[in-house]
């Protein structure tokens, strides 16, 4: 196999490309590449920030440091280098944010720049800064001048130059198409650097289709799925782990489409978390705005609904709202498939209901019977990890509870529905008084851990809260109505 | 003039393409060697096997080194020698370096260092303080006391007692450029260390000792940082020393890299603090008499958490005329990281600490907190009979009475106190807060001799100004405001003057920039320097031309000397062919200051620096989540060098400051092992987290202290305004109450412990 993609608008060829080298080391180590920076090599503060056009010339900011090589496949890659146009004129974001004062140490400022560059591209001007920039920590300013900065450009032409990726792509595409070819074992060792572990042989393949990827899975059971990576990448950059044999399957077309079904919305495993945010947000906007709270904007770019559930942590915020919605997982092995529950995919902490060789093919929302409330809780409010999250599918009649379905992260080992408190919230007034039985129940269903997060009390605590919440959702306005509302 | 000109950062254009250069970003050699520490995961215990032969079989490892392999010792710590580079026989703290790889990549050396055999046989670890209080461990024998009259007697006579504790968490840097150093072996043993460091000088020495080097042969240079906040000002002397030991030992260029894991896990952090208070107001609010006790956690080695303790103690009283105080301080030694600088350097737990006392005063009293705190302030200037801080330092220079008035002015404060309060009484689930603090912070370091600084100017023949100073550029913006005073010497545009890489080779013995001295003390050196060259000028202008050299103007890019005008590099060019030196070193100490530590007394600071914050925050009963709806500023920059770098300085200070007292939040397991050790667990505030509404304005006015074009130092007085956002939170969680009982909200102040004090508020 050889591995072609686009570099600030030139072609790269690897013929034989390292598969489990990051696109962050190989810019800085191989490239000489150094405006990209490493600030956390995990995908949680942005200084790494680099823009991805896909062929079908959509843009996206994604965290270079677990963006793995194989990924780039038939794409574009831009870095802060080629931000700039080739005369040296500056992008609107790189003016604005000199202009305003956006950076004090710079070391931020590149992956910075990046990701206002990628809000910009979007041409919506009622594009967030918040949501935008929330993958990007600064630790100097404040953010506030770089607010100013992204205010400043909303309404500034898009450069022509940003745009000529998608152009170079559609004419290069023959030459890019994904190839289907693995890539050689024993691949790896002429890039510099690319000595360790890490870059050693691995069997790397890219199915044709999710047919392919099945019965190639099938064949290869021990191998590991690669879909964004913003896990998996982890184990690489962190765990300094040797990955064996992966399969790269974003963009494997059976896995990436949404697409509405007599039992439902079904949804391929291989959305974006990002494209699944789009797709539900009007439907259910409590959802929405939880999924607008995963990772941020350059993990919700890579991330993907099945590696969401797949991983099986009881701390991924998809599973709890998608179990009290009712979803069921579509489970894949060669030619066969089944249809479980979602939350009984979930065993035990680390255990799944998957067998070797088998994946996540979908995951079916069906309609909804009620209203679904969800909140999360964690320290900090956007790009943290839940210390407890919780969904409620509720539907009443004349002001009593017909359907309920709740399910918590952070509550267990596993994403965990809650069958007594369903029991006591069924029939009881939806009222503060009427859910009193559920709220001593959640004590019953749940025996949470402390750990850095929260305590075991403050989880059980805030559970309460939430549930509290969903029921007075419709009285007071939550926290972030008072931010936008209520200031003086 | 270029001085007061907002002028952007000096390296703006290279920080927005991407073509700032930090140490990771330098070019190698092609036989660069990449190192990595092998660390302890014991808090405390005796090593009792260290098996490294599958470190060294591991691919591309060259080097690896325990203590016992060094060619001499290495001591890494910045104050008391009893930092080993590499732990000796013991292990201090989970994450202590106990042996450093070098291998051909980064990662290569990362994989190596976690393949030793290591075998600690624990040994009693001792973590908290409360733990340290009990077995005698601490630093300096005993407690450091300072009493100011007689406190327990005026507490005693006292209208109102109020009494409490406050816990306040320590703070990871997060620095976004990681700790990094890269040395280059030179001809003769002479070594080139290129380091992310706030002090160069003190990784001179650090390198020079460890390699048994004079220090001449050891050159130390460092063009920026990507943060430091004065998590560099000892942190970076490991690897630093590090790196040079290996490239001795191989006589190949070493570079290494802390993993943003390895970061956390190795380097000190802010102290965390527990103050008792216990302190006595009259029915009038003013404050008679407090007593403060200190209980300050060190970690496993001295660092600089003397001095750090000490600056605690001489803000303990802030803004406030305090007429009885005592203030016991305990320097706790524990078996964690070794907590070093962080900005504001002990100051704002000192502040926190009073500022935790008004305010439960104000509450037990039924009184405005601001209005109880304006009683309280000392005498403003210009005062007839200035008061004294319990250290005995007249407050000559104390502007916050008209300070504050004008901030709340600005914010509408009576009018919103008023609309909160109705609001809250329509409310179920949520209350709105407003909380108010004021910083009077001082200026020097408190060792006195560390107030000086040096500077080295060029003037070339084309007119160009090559300048070098000792401060570092963390991002503060200090090198494009020293720039800005060269230009206004020279009467140049700051375009002309080139800015170089601070160097121990250009100028030498320089303090760290740190207790946000940066540009007041080099600021002066280099205006010294200029005004050297520019009177040697002006000298030889003035004899050619017949006339007196004060009578030679240089402003605009020109030199008028009697009817002629010239360029600047005319003039320059003149001077050369009139062999006059063009080049001159400057030099600055603070006058006036003086100090005596053993007692406590004296003039510790040259002048105060001022600000004050009013935040406005919501809090959700029902998990104690919160939002920062709203933040008023006015800080006192004297007369700014920069306003917009200030207004950088002031805004980011604020956020770091929020960030301390609420998402910030330190875990420790029960075994001492650290346990947010990256972004993912560990919380700065995120953008989304920044005050929705944020007015940020300075307080312009002339410093009467004679410092730099009557400048004031705004590096890290600003943090101490984020304890506003507390006061708020605090503010908001008593509002769940009936005013009996007072929050007591520690800190950091998380949901968790918001709604903890919530829960409280209904007992």
């Amino acid at each position: 196999m050889h591995l072609a993609f686009l570099l600030n608008g030139e072609r790269v060829d690897f013929p034989d490309a390292p598969p489990t080298r990051t696109t962050l080391d190989w810019l800085r180590e191989d490239r000489g590449l150094t405006g990209t920076k490493e600030g956390c090599n995990e995908g949680d503060c942005g200084a790494c920030t680099v823009l991805v056009t896909d062929p079908d010339g959509s843009l996206r900011p994604l965290n270079a440091c677990i963006l793995l090589l194989p990924q780039l496949q038939g794409r574009a890659l831009r870095t802060i280098e080629g931000l700039a146009a080739p005369d040296g004129t500056l992008h609107p974001a790189q003016q604005a944010m000199i202009d305003h004062h956006g950076a004090q140490c710079g070391f931020c400022t590149p992956g910075i720049t990046m990701a206002l560059a990628a809000a910009h591209a979007s041409a919506d001007p009622d594009l967030d800064p918040d949501t935008a920039l929330a993958g990007n920590l600064c630790r100097c300013t404040g953010y506030a001048p770089i607010a100013r900065a992204a205010r400043a450009i909303a309404h500034a032409p898009i450069p022509d130059w940003i745009a000529a990726d998608a152009r170079a792509l559609a004419d290069l595409s023959p030459h890019l198409a994904l190839s289907l070819a693995e890539i050689p074992r024993g691949s790896g060792g002429s890039a510099p650097g690319a000595t360790t572990p890490a870059d050693a042989p691995a069997r790397a393949f890219r199915p044709r289709d999710v047919d392919d990827l099945a019965a190639w899975h099938a064949a290869h059971p021990e191998a590991t799925l690669v879909a964004g990576a913003t896990d998996l990448g982890l184990h690489l950059t962190k765990g300094l782990r040797d990955l064996g044999r992966l399969a790269f399957i974003s963009g494997t077309p059976g896995l990436c489409e949404i697409a509405s079904t007599p039992e439902g919305l079904r949804i391929g495993a291989a959305v974006t978390i990002e494209d699944l945010r789009a797709a539900i947000a009007q439907a259910a906007p409590d959802f929405g705005e939880l999924v607008r709270r995963i990772g941020a904007t350059q993990v919700r770019a890579a991330g993907t609904i099945g590696g969401n559930i797949a991983n099986g942590s009881p701390i991924g915020d998809g599973p709890p709202a998608l179990i009290a919605l009712g979803a069921t997982l579509t489970l894949r092995r060669g030619a066969a498939r089944r249809t479980i529950a979602l939350e009984d995919f979930f065993l035990a902490y680390g255990r799944q209901d998957r067998a070797p060789g088998e994946f996540v093919e979908a995951v079916t929302i069906p309609p909804s019977p009620g209203t679904l409330h969800v909140h999360k809780v964690s320290k900090r409010f956007d790009q943290d990890i839940s210390a407890l999250c919780g969904a409620f599918m509720i539907a009443t009649e004349a002001g009593r509870v017909t359907h309920a379905r709740v399910a918590f992260g952070g509550m267990a080992g596993t994403p965990k529905r809650a069958p007594l408190t369903e029991a006591a919230l069924i029939g009881a007034p939806w009222s503060e008084a009427g859910v009193a039985p559920a709220l001593a129940a959640l004590a019953q269903d749940y025996a949470p851990i402390s750990d850095m997060r929260a305590s075991a009390a403050y989880r059980l605590e805030a559970a309460r809260g939430i549930l509290l919440r969903a029921v007075a959702g419709d009285l007071v306005p939550p926290v972030l109505g008072a931010l936008q509302g209520g200031a003086a | 003039m270029s001085v007061a000109d907002p002028l952007p950062h000096d390296s703006a254009r290279l920080h927005v393409t991407g073509a700032a250069r930090y140490v990771d970003d330098i070019p190698l050699p092609a036989n660069a060697l990449h190192l990595a520490f092998g660390l302890s995961d014991v808090a405390h215990g005796v090593i009792e096997a260290l098996d490294l032969s599958a470190v060294r079989a591991s691919d591309g490892v060259v080097e690896v080194l325990a203590a016992g392999d060094l060619a001499r010792p290495a001591d890494v710590s910045p104050s008391a020698h009893d930092e080993p580079l590499l732990a000796e026989g013991r292990v201090h703290y989970a994450g202590q370096p106990v042996f450093v790889v070098a291998a051909t990549s980064h990662r290569a050396a990362r994989v190596a260092a976690r393949r030793a055999a290591l075998r600690v046989a624990p040994l009693p670890a001792i973590l908290t303080v409360d733990e340290a209080l009990a077995a005698g461990s601490r630093f300096e024998g005993g407690p450091v006391v300072w009493d100011k009259g007689d406190a327990e007697a005026a507490i005693a006579a006292a209208d109102l007692v109020v009494e409490g504790t406050l816990e306040l968490g320590g703070q990871e840097h997060f620095y976004l450029e990681g700790q990094a150093a890269l040395a280059l072996p030179g001809e003769g043993g002479e070594m080139h260390v290129i380091a992310s460091t706030q002090h160069p000088t003190e990784v001179q020495h650090k390198v020079a000792h460890a390699l048994g080097l004079p220090q001449a042969m050891v050159r130390v240079e460092c063009r920026r940082m990507g943060g430091g906040f004065g998590g560099k000002e000892s942190q970076g002397n490991a690897l630093a020393v590090a790196v040079a030991v290996v490239a001795q030992a191989t006589g190949r260029p070493c570079k290494m890299r802390y993993d943003r894991d390895d970061d956390f896990l190795i380097t000190g952090k802010r102290h965390d603090f527990r103050i008792d208070y216990r302190a006595g107001f009259g029915r009038d609010g003013r404050i008679r008499g407090v007593a403060f006790r200190h209980l300050v956690r060190c970690g496993w080695s001295q660092d600089l958490s003397l001095p750090v303790a000490d600056r605690a103690m001489l803000h303990a009283d802030n803004a406030y005329r305090i007429p009885a105080m005592r203030i016991e301080s305990h320097r706790l030694r524990t078996n964690t990281q070794s907590a070093t600088a962080f900005r504001g350097f002990g100051g704002p737990q000192g502040v926190a600490g009073i500022e935790r006392v008004m305010d439960h005063a104000a509450h037990a009293l039924g009184l405005d907190p601001i209005e109880l705190r304006r009683r309280n302030y000392y005498a403003e200037m210009p005062a007839p009979r200035p008061d004294r801080t319990p250290y005995g330092q007249e407050v000559r220079d104390f502007i916050l009475g008209g300070l504050t008035e004008k901030l709340l002015d600005g914010a509408d404060y009576a009018a919103r106190r008023a609309e909160i309060a109705a609001w809250n009484a329509g409310q179920r689930v949520l209350r709105r807060g407003i909380g108010f603090a004021p910083v009077k912070f001082g200026i020097s370091f408190t060792l006195s001799h560390l107030n000086q600084a040096g500077a080295l100017v060029h003037v070339y023949t084309d007119g160009s100004v090559h300048l070098n100073h000792g401060g570092t550029e963390m991002g503060q913006g200090l090198f494009q405001k020293v720039a800005q005073v060269a230009a206004a010497e020279f009467g140049v545009p700051v375009s002309a003057v080139r800015i170089t890489a601070t160097d121990t080779a250009k100028v030498p013995n320089t303090s760290a920039t740190a207790a946000s001295s940066g540009s007041d003390l080099n600021g002066m050196a280099v205006q010294a320097a200029c005004a050297e060259i520019r009177a040697r000028m002006a000298g030889h202008l003035a004899s050619l031309h017949q006339i007196t050299p004060d009578a030679v103007v240089f402003a605009g890019g020109a030199v008028q000397a009697g009817g002629a005008r010239y360029s600047f590099a005319e003039a320059a060019t003149l001077a050369w062919q009139g062999r006059v030196s063009l080049s001159a070193t400057g030099f600055y100490r603070t006058p006036d200051i003086a100090w005596d530590r053993a007692r406590g007394e004296g003039r510790p600071f040259y002048y105060f620096a001022h600000g004050a914050a009013l935040t406005e925050v919501v809090v959700d009963r029902l998990t104690g989540e919160y939002r920062i709806l709203r933040a008023d500023i006015l800080h006192d920059a004297g007369a700014s060098l920069n306003p917009a770098l200030d207004i950088g300085q002031i805004e980011g200070g604020y956020v770091q400051g929020v960030g301390w007292l609420t998402t910030e939040e330190l875990v420790w397991d029960n075994a001492g092992r650290l346990r947010t050790h990256a972004p993912s667990t560990y919380k700065i505030p995120a953008f989304g987290d920044r005050p929705a509404v944020f007015n940020v304005a300075l307080h312009q006015g002339a410093n009467p202290a004679a410092t730099i074009h009557r400048s004031k130092a705004v590096g890290e007085p600003p943090l101490m305004l984020g304890i506003s956002a507390l006061m708020a939170l605090s503010d908001a969680v008593a509002a769940f109450g009936g005013g009996r009982v007072y929050p007591a909200l520690d800190a950091p102040a998380t949901p968790e412990r918001v709604l903890a004090a919530v829960e409280r508020m209904r007992g």
